[in-house]
């Protein structure tokens, strides 16, 4: 791909893949392209727009119907040029400039990945069988469709897959392409697919989930080629055209993550019973109800309550002394020091390798499993209905908002029916949907505490 | 319940089971995988890139252990005594050179490879047996772990197409299992995690209500092999009535519970509730009940949604496996490594045969006393390589391992070694100049 100048506006067209066929680009290589310096900057802009609309459309646990909506009229909007001619090219060209500014740090990687591939599925999922075929033949994957003499020896196994997921048994037409589980995790997890020797027979309509894993892997291995080629001449070498731009566009687009704790939300270990009983969401409330019951939790449940806290501002010090203090009272000082002072110390990056995490988002907790002896996950999605209406009630929710709440559980609108919580316990309304723990907790103290030093005074009228 | 006796074990005695029982050459063995510089393909930093970790006494934990070669493992481990030994990944690099190359956001120092593992404690099946509770473990509850090791291990060939599985006893109330394979050992965390939930039945905890749900018209083919080859005849020929399942009324009302119907439920426990008086004493109450259950369920009279798998759920409650999915899902997990010795109870955590695990029995596996006992009585009697446990009853558990494991393993390897050297060679015969 070359840059020149925006006075020699000379365009290219020999891209790889076809421009006559709605299809959908692979971004294997770069194309040997012209771009203009401002096309550079304002394609990745246009592309950065669908991928931070499809993050956000995720964290609010949006369902599969509505992503796919969400990204279609995404894509029309901001995706379009000009010249009909020309789209294609802005599709490529945005995404490996999006490459050169996501492959810097193992955190832009992860994002981006994510974002690009989920992209990727529902763009497959609105081609034309055609075009899905050719981009399955580009990934080798038709000439592992299944020959008749194997479907017949298999043909019985494949049905109870089928009818075990509500589907009728396969015809004798039906493909099945035959794959090393591997590539199918989505698939294996769910129990979705028929698996013998290490293969997976995997149906026509479940082939998105397999093409997406082999785009994901191809796209995860040239990330970490960019990043090398980046930092080792291009970053140097661009110093005064590009690379200014690459650098200022990966930080405009990305939400806030709570890594880095607002002033005023800050607490301190004297704060916690008070604020946990009117801030905290309910998923932390419970965890923090159950610590001091039980004076221990499972791992998961102190990821999630631990990196919450550190979220609201409760520093090392602090963190240390209180689970110490709720520790200790079941397992003593010195296992406490020695088995779960460690993994504190690691949630704030202060061993190992020294990452710092970040506090898990609703979506990251609604999709969590919690097993036997857990306490964590989202007890809109993990609760049963008594145990949850129980647990509402103990916080103050009053029986009309508790069945508004209820009917949205029944529907599985989960941050729905938390947002519902919270504009029944704070008697305001909560229009932004709450997305993530840290932000419920934030969004309650500055209602409840709108200036550090004030009084009540200017608390915002009642909703009723 | 068979009350746990007297704890085997005493710190002291370790250094003489270390100094002449503990297999080091089998575990350097198995570790090497094959890398033992006996080939031109073979890769020399392999075993050095393999973490250990070590618990000593006191509670200290040293972690990021390596060693070069077999002589610097044994001589650590005999130096330090360790209670126990943990095994980790293979690293990119040596993990005793780790921050040397852990450089901001570009982490180069990071797992490669890791066998495939899960964890299985009977703990997790607190729930469902009443003759122990915790950390104890008897003959009643035991088959719990023999059905968890003969659906496992079945899938993992049959489903997933490994061959090298290592099942070991954890020493006091369950078992592990190591996967072995090139496959298995390159998966990724993701595809970790993917199996671990493929094997995931037994969903939710007190917060949550009916923890098996098998809907659909059909079950998977891996459910339904479970079922009808394990499942259903250890529930009904087996723990039906060694737990009492339906003796009683508080237990038979958890059965009840499970039971969608609420007239099914009611017309059962119409029957139950007076057939104390009932007079054949033949036939052991449990299974009398179930067949009755079974009846009502499966009579199809009753055609409610939700009643189709009841009886299979119940079943699946009962006896079906449950994982540790934590330990399964990440690369950088450790497991306790086989023939430590289990400080609680003393046992030697040996290898139990998939094949013969119906014969497994924890309440005879060696402990450390008896062992240096047998050792003390047999005198030395070294065998050609200097290895006591011969006489003992050790052997025959580093006999198990050698030949259903290690052996056919370390020929696996050499082949795959070899295989992808000649490849290899041939690639670069292939290519021409650039």
């Amino acid at each position: 791909m070359e840059i020149v100048r925006p006075q020699s506006h000379r365009n290219l067209f020999s891209s790889n893949d076809a421009v006559s066929v709605p299809s959908l680009p692979l971004y294997r290589s770069a194309p040997p392209l012209e771009v203009r310096l401002e096309d550079f900057e304002s394609f990745a802009i246009d592309r950065l727009r669908v991928l931070k609309g499809i993050s956000d459309g995720l964290s609010r646990g949006k369902k599969p119907e509505e992503m796919e909506k969400l990204v279609k009229e995404l894509w029309k909007v901001n995706m379009r040029h000009q010249h009909a001619s020309e789209v294609l090219n802005k599709d490529i060209i945005s995404h490996f400039v999006l490459r050169l500014v996501y492959c810097r740090t193992e955190d832009l990687r992860k994002w981006f990945l994510s974002m690009e591939c989920a992209l990727f599925r529902y763009r497959f999922r609105f081609l034309t069988p055609e075009a899905q075929r050719a981009v399955m033949d580009n990934f080798d994957l038709t000439c592992r469709a299944v020959n008749n003499v194997e479907f017949e020896s298999i043909k019985e196994k494949l049905g109870q897959v089928a009818r075990s997921m509500g589907q009728p048994s396969p015809t004798v037409d039906a493909i099945f392409y035959k794959v090393p589980f591997e590539e199918v995790p989505e698939l294996v997890a769910g129990r979705k697919v028929f698996i013998s020797q290490g293969y997976a027979y995997v149906a026509m309509n479940q082939v998105v989930s397999l093409v997406a894993t082999l785009f994901r892997s191809q796209l995860s291995k040239t990330l970490i080629l960019t990043n090398r080629k980046w930092t080792s001449s291009i970053r140097e070498q661009e110093k005064h055209r590009l690379t200014p731009i690459v650098e200022a566009l990966s930080s405009s687009y990305l939400g806030p993550d709570f890594s880095q704790p607002r002033e005023y939300a800050e607490i301190s270990l004297k704060d916690i019973d008070q604020v946990a009983k009117s801030s905290f969401p309910l998923c932390m409330r419970h965890l923090f109800d159950k610590l001091k019951e039980d004076h221990h939790l499972k791992h998961g449940g102190r990821m999630q309550l631990g990196l919450f806290l550190k979220g609201v501002g409760l520093n090392l010090e602090d963190a240390l002394a209180f689970w110490r203090a709720e520790f200790s009272k079941k397992v003593g000082l010195e296992k406490f020091e020695k088995d779960y002072s460690y993994n504190i110390r690691h949630n704030y990056g202060k061993e190992g390798k020294r990452t710092d995490y970040t506090p898990y988002s609703c979506q990251k907790i609604i999709s969590s499993t919690p097993g036997a002896g857990d306490q964590h996950g989202c007890p809109y999605r993990h609760f049963s209905e008594e145990n949850l209406r129980a647990a509402l009630s103990r916080m103050g929710v009053n029986s009309r908002a508790m069945e508004d709440v209820m009917d949205k559980v029944r529907n599985r609108h989960y941050q729905l029916a938390c947002t519902l919580t919270f504009e029944a316990l704070h008697g305001m309304t909560c229009d932004a949907g709450i997305n993530h723990p840290n932000q419920y907790f934030s969004d309650s103290q500055k209602i409840l505490q709108p200036k550090k030093d004030s009084s009540a005074q200017n608390l915002v009228t009642a909703r009723e | 319940m068979i009350p746990q006796q007297q704890s085997d074990f005493d710190h002291n005695y370790l250094k003489p089971y270390y100094g002449k029982l503990f297999p080091f050459a089998d575990i350097f063995k198995w570790m090497t995988y094959g890398h033992d510089g006996k080939h031109p393909g073979c890769d020399q930093s392999y075993f050095g890139r393999r973490e250990f970790s070590f618990t000593l006494k006191g509670d200290f934990y040293l972690r990021f252990q390596s060693f070069n070669n077999a002589l610097e493992l044994e001589n650590s481990i005999k130096e330090k005594c360790p209670l126990k030994i943990d095994i980790g990944p293979v690293y990119t690099v040596d993990p005793a050179k780790r921050h040397a190359y852990a450089q901001g956001d570009n982490n180069v120092f990071a797992p490669v490879e890791r066998e495939l593992i899960f964890d299985i404690d009977m703990t997790d099946y607190d729930d469902v047996r009443y003759c122990c509770r915790g950390a104890d473990v008897c003959l009643n509850c035991w088959p719990l772990m023999t059905i968890a090791i003969k659906v496992i291990d079945a899938s993992l060939r049959d489903d997933f197409g490994f061959n090298h599985i290592l099942w070991v006893y954890s020493g006091r109330r369950g078992v592990h299992c190591w996967v072995c394979d090139g496959k298995a050992r390159r998966l990724t965390n993701e595809q970790r995690a993917s199996i671990a939930d493929y094997y995931r039945v037994y969903k939710g905890n007190e917060n949550s209500h009916k923890k098996v749900s098998l809907m659909g018209a059909a079950l998977h083919p891996f459910l339904a092999t479970s079922y009808t080859n394990v499942l259903k005849d250890y529930f009904e020929k087996i723990l039906l009535t060694s737990q009492n399942l339906l003796a009683t009324e508080e237990r038979y009302e958890k059965i009840l519970s499970m039971i969608p119907d609420e007239s099914i439920a009611s017309e059962l426990r119409g029957k139950w509730q007076d057939s104390r008086r009932s007079s054949s004493a033949k036939e052991d109450i449990n299974v009398v009940r179930w067949e009755q259950c079974k009846q009502l369920l499966q009579s199809g009279k009753h055609k409610a949604q939700g009643l189709r798998r009841c009886v299979e759920e119940i079943v699946f409650f009962f006896t079906y496996p449950r994982l540790d999915m934590e330990v399964s899902k990440h690369m950088n997990h450790l497991l306790k490594a086989p023939f430590c010795v289990h400080p609680k109870t003393g046992r030697v955590c040996v290898p139990i045969d998939p094949n013969q695990c119906d014969d497994f029995d924890p309440t005879t596996v060696p402990t450390l006393f008896q062992l240096l006992e047998e050792l003390n009585n047999e005198g030395s009697r070294a065998d050609v390589n200097g290895a006591e446990w011969n006489g003992t009853s050790l052997g025959n558990a580093i006999a198990l391992f050698r030949t259903s494991f290690l052996e056919p393993l370390q020929k696996a390897c050499k082949e795959e070694i070899e295989r992808s050297y000649n490849l290899k060679l041939q690639q670069s015969k292939n290519s021409v100049g650039w």
